[in-house]
């Protein structure tokens, strides 16, 4: 199929950027998004044009590398899929696409489509783990988890940390994604000790970077994890239990 | 050199502990005057730096990507072995010891290998106590399942994202140090070059990613956890930016190169579909625990597979191997692949591939649980072929996967660099000539939560005082280096693009250093290989300048190692004229067309020592001594 590209090209994060349109032919139904664009960009290097930059690396859609706005929509119009595992058959022929870089404040361009997501770590730095040094770890069969439990944990704990949930948000919010790691070690029983700390830090430091959560649910709608924005409430519940109770005194 | 192993005295099953009981410790207060470089931060780095930062070590942590959680560890799907025996079904740590040096066909140290079996099951714990949400029984205890090349169910999974799990749980404690001050994370930032003052390993030089800039950062010691090389063959099953670069630079200062013939072919894996392709899928290994592997009996037979009668299917792997039927090693099942194909028995478009069939399991067990057990590997399936292998049998077909060989290290995971550490895919140390599958997500754990952090101490300890700072001549000279290479890529000004290169590198590579290598095509292939490097030096185009992000200029960094070790593994696999796992060399095979081992010539690790650009590669043996296993000819039938 033949198709026309619209691609955002910004040489650098200073740099004011601007739409790019490209041709794109012959390219196969089996082929993904990005071998359609590997083979755009051979195109544009055989014509001495600098490759569009975009971000990927496993290709199987776990690494959340890779992501880009496809006509509007984090990782395009396919529900549940990386960018990665967007494959050309969902278009046809003669389509026009626009190509963009994840939109949010706390995300700046640094080159073409590649972005800074290195507030999500901060997230995870506050709060989004045990604190268990290696050696110290009781027996693994010790402490027995129901089966749903861990289940709904492992839902949680699906995220790739990609940020579309950000990129599609219009508040720019990182709910989803604190909520995910917030319930991923919330829900098990060795989460249990940090449950109310973590909380109120993750929180605290999603909210010096993000935008607020007004539940537009757009984040749940782009997940290439398909996490349910269940989980924010489930925050929330948390969040406000860390804030009001009387830990110290109910022993938490 | 003389290569010393270094493994404990003693009995095998406390080597290990004899070990620990001698090494040196460096004292709680002392630990933070010393810096610890890390490269890396998959399953093997993220857990060495967050375990030294919990110790107390200063350590720096460099990875190539955005954040440490994108390492290829994350894309493991299967399951992690453990002998925890919780299956009561003879399973013990001997056991896995054992079926992990036969798998390897008997190339790997016995000392190693019990060692790796040992700390399996600390493994478990230490994962389970971070939150990773493995899979469970109904009454709340942990569940296994069985992986290739054993008889007994030892492999703990999370859905078919093992990886994933387990690397989460190494990221957080890494981040956990981070946010403690112990770790500092530099991410977007490519090692380039190993620095050498009087002969130890004592720095690296770094480019930015973003900026470009090229720099030098010293440390008391440095651990290499930069993964494995399976790139060289372009299309492979690991993630694109996956590369040798690390390791290869390690060895021309002086790292000896171990057993780089040997590679991973894995069996299952979604079909090449079109030139286009930029890399293979997996389908994990754990899909023959219910999937039946066939062929048409008849040549050339287009059927579609529903009408194609069970007396007419040949389920190859159940015939020839009764004992372990779908379960045979990744090795064996990867030949036995291609041998049908070759005999015109190939299903698909190509003609390469052959079926993995759910129908039976379905009807044994029901949708549901096939659902659970693999539902994200259906999915994907999905997606990449549009094809329902709920309905119709997968197709798959062999596909490189995992590098066996690496940089050579001594049981203290040091190389021959004093001070140079490398850790889990990137050293050689534990799978032989073939992994069992499970063991790769084992042996990377091992090497960062158990062994590095504390054989480092024994080294560390001598080097109180001995601290070197960046600002020393060869930290410059080593910087000017690197930055006449980068100027020189950027320089050729031709007239192909880096992944034209790479892709007809990989071609070769795959024709004559693949599954099946000979003594004529390795030659040959050295021949080819030579000339598209001298090529690819006067005719790549890497476009964009260096003081920018420019992802043409790393691939081409890349590549142009991809080339060097290229050379290196034919000249590897030429040298060693027998069959042995992974490595099989048509000369050498049984009549029944088996790898064939030559016990009497071959029983040795080869060590490569680097010479010069020009000049050939020293070969020094590391004899193995087998105390404990009897040799044997490996037999799954």
């Amino acid at each position: 199929m033949d198709l026309t590209l619209h691609v955002w090209r910004q040489k650098s994060r200073d740099d004011a950027g601007a739409f790019a349109t490209y041709k794109a032919a012959g390219i196969s139904a089996d082929a993904s998004f990005l071998e359609m664009l590997d083979i755009v960009n051979e195109g544009l290097i055989e014509n001495g044009q600098e490759a569009i930059h975009f971000e990927h690396d496993c290709r199987e859609g776990i690494c959340g590398s890779c992501g880009m706005m496809i006509n509007g929509v984090a990782h395009g119009p396919i529900g549940g899929t990386a960018t990665c595992q967007l494959h050309m058959r969902h278009f046809k022929d003669g389509d026009e696409i626009w190509i963009e870089p994840w939109r949010a404040r706390a995300f700046p361009i640094i080159k073409d489509l590649i972005v800074d997501r290195s507030p999500l770590d901060k997230i995870i730095q506050a709060g989004g783990f045990i604190s268990v040094n290696t050696g110290s770890a009781p027996e693994a069969n010790s402490v027995p988890i129901a089966k749903m439990v861990v289940e709904t944990s492992m839902d949680a704990a699906a995220c790739i940390e990609c940020g579309a949930c950000v990129a599609q948000c219009p508040n720019g919010a990182a709910q989803l994604f604190t909520a995910a790691k917030v319930a991923h070690l919330g829900l098990l029983p060795q989460g249990q000790p940090e449950r109310y700390d973590r909380v109120l830090n993750m929180v605290t430091v999603m909210e010096e970077y993000f935008g607020s959560c007004t539940m537009f649910r757009e984040c749940e709608a782009v997940c290439p994890k398909d996490i349910s924005t269940d989980f924010i409430a489930r925050m929330n519940r948390d969040y406000i239990a860390a804030r009001f109770k009387n830990r110290k005194a109910a022993g938490e | 050199m003389d290569l010393d192993s270094k493994i404990p005295p003693g009995p095998l099953e406390k080597k290990w502990a004899y070990a620990k009981a001698h090494y040196k410790l460096v004292n709680p207060a002392n630990k933070r005057k010393y810096d610890v470089i890390v490269v890396g931060a998959g399953l093997a780095g993220a857990s060495a730096a967050a375990t030294m930062g919990e110790l107390g070590y200063n350590v720096k942590c460099f990875v190539y990507h955005d954040s440490p959680r994108r390492a290829h560890s994350i894309a493991a799907q299967g399951g992690i072995n453990a002998a925890k025996n919780y299956q009561n079904d003879g399973d013990s740590v001997y056991r896995l010891f054992y079926d992990t040096i036969k798998g390897g066909d008997y190339r790997s140290r016995e000392g190693n290998v019990h060692r790796l079996a040992e700390l399996s099951v600390d493994i478990i714990d230490q994962a389970v106590a971070q939150g990773v949400p493995f899979a469970r029984e109904y009454g709340g205890l942990l569940e296994n399942r069985s992986f290739g090349g054993v008889q007994v169910s030892r492999t703990f999974y999370a859905r078919g994202q093992t990886g994933q799990q387990l690397l989460l749980g190494a990221f957080q404690a890494l981040e956990r140090q981070i946010a403690l001050g112990t770790v500092r994370m530099f991410p977007r930032y490519e090692m380039l070059d190993v620095v050498i003052v009087d002969g130890q390993a004592k720095g690296i030089i770094t480019r930015n990613l973003v900026t470009g800039a090229i720099e030098g950062h010293a440390g008391d010691a440095v651990v290499l956890a930069t993964g494995g090389y399976v790139n060289v063959f372009y299309l492979s099953t690991n993630a694109k930016a996956s590369n040798a670069t690390a390791i290869w630079r390690a060895y021309k200062r002086g790292a000896y190169f171990a057993n780089p013939c040997y590679t991973q072919i894995h069996p299952t894996c979604i079909p090449q579909s079109g030139d286009y392709q930029s890399k293979l899928t997996l389908m994990s290994e754990s899909l023959r625990n219910d999937g039946r592997i066939w062929v048409p009996k008849q040549e050339g037979d287009k059927r579609n597979p529903k009408d194609i009668p069970e007396g007419e299917r040949d389920y190859y792997l159940e015939r020839k191997y009764p004992s372990f039927g779908n379960l045979a090693p990744r090795d064996i099942a990867s030949r036995a692949a291609k041998e049908v194909c070759d005999e015109g028995k190939g299903i698909g478009p190509s003609g390469r591939g052959v079926y993995l069939d759910f129908a039976d399991a379905i009807n044994r067990l029901g949708r549901k649980t096939i659902e659970e057990r693999y539902g994200n590997l259906f999915e994907m399936y999905h997606d990449i072929t549009a094809e329902d292998p709920y309905e119709a049998p997968m197709r798959i077909y062999p596909a490189p996967h995992y590098a066996m060989g690496g940089l050579w290290v001594d049981y203290n995971l040091m190389s021959t660099v004093p001070g140079l550490y490398v850790a889990g895919e990137a050293n050689f140390s534990d799978h032989g000539a073939n992994r069992l599958g499970a063991s790769a997500l084992m042996q990377g754990l091992a090497d960062g939560y158990f062994v590095v952090p504390v054989t480092i101490g024994d080294y560390l300890a001598g080097q109180l005082g001995k601290k070197v700072s960046a600002d020393r001549p060869e930290f410059q000279q080593t910087k000017d280096e690197v930055a006449a290479r980068v100027k020189r890529l950027l320089g050729a000004n031709g007239t192909r693009s880096v992944d034209s290169f790479h892709k007809e590198l990989g071609a070769i590579m795959w024709e004559y250093c693949g599954m099946a290598r000979s003594a004529e095509g390795l030659q040959k292939a050295i021949g080819l290989i030579r000339d598209l490097r001298a090529q690819y030096w006067k005719n790549v185009r890497v476009l964009g300048n260096g003081d920018e992000p420019n992802q043409a200029l790393e691939k081409a960094g890349r590549v142009a190692d991809f080339f060097e070790l290229a050379e290196l593994m034919c000249v590897d696999a030429l040298q060693r004229n027998e069959s042995a796992g992974g490595h099989f060399r048509v000369e050498y095979q049984t009549p029944d067309g088996e790898a064939k081992r030559n016990d009497d010539e071959f029983l040795y690790v080869s060590a490569w020592e680097y010479r010069g650009d020009d000049a050939q590669p020293a070969l020094h043996k590391e004899p193995l001594e087998y105390e404990e296993v009897k040799l044997a000819t490996r037999s799954y039938k």
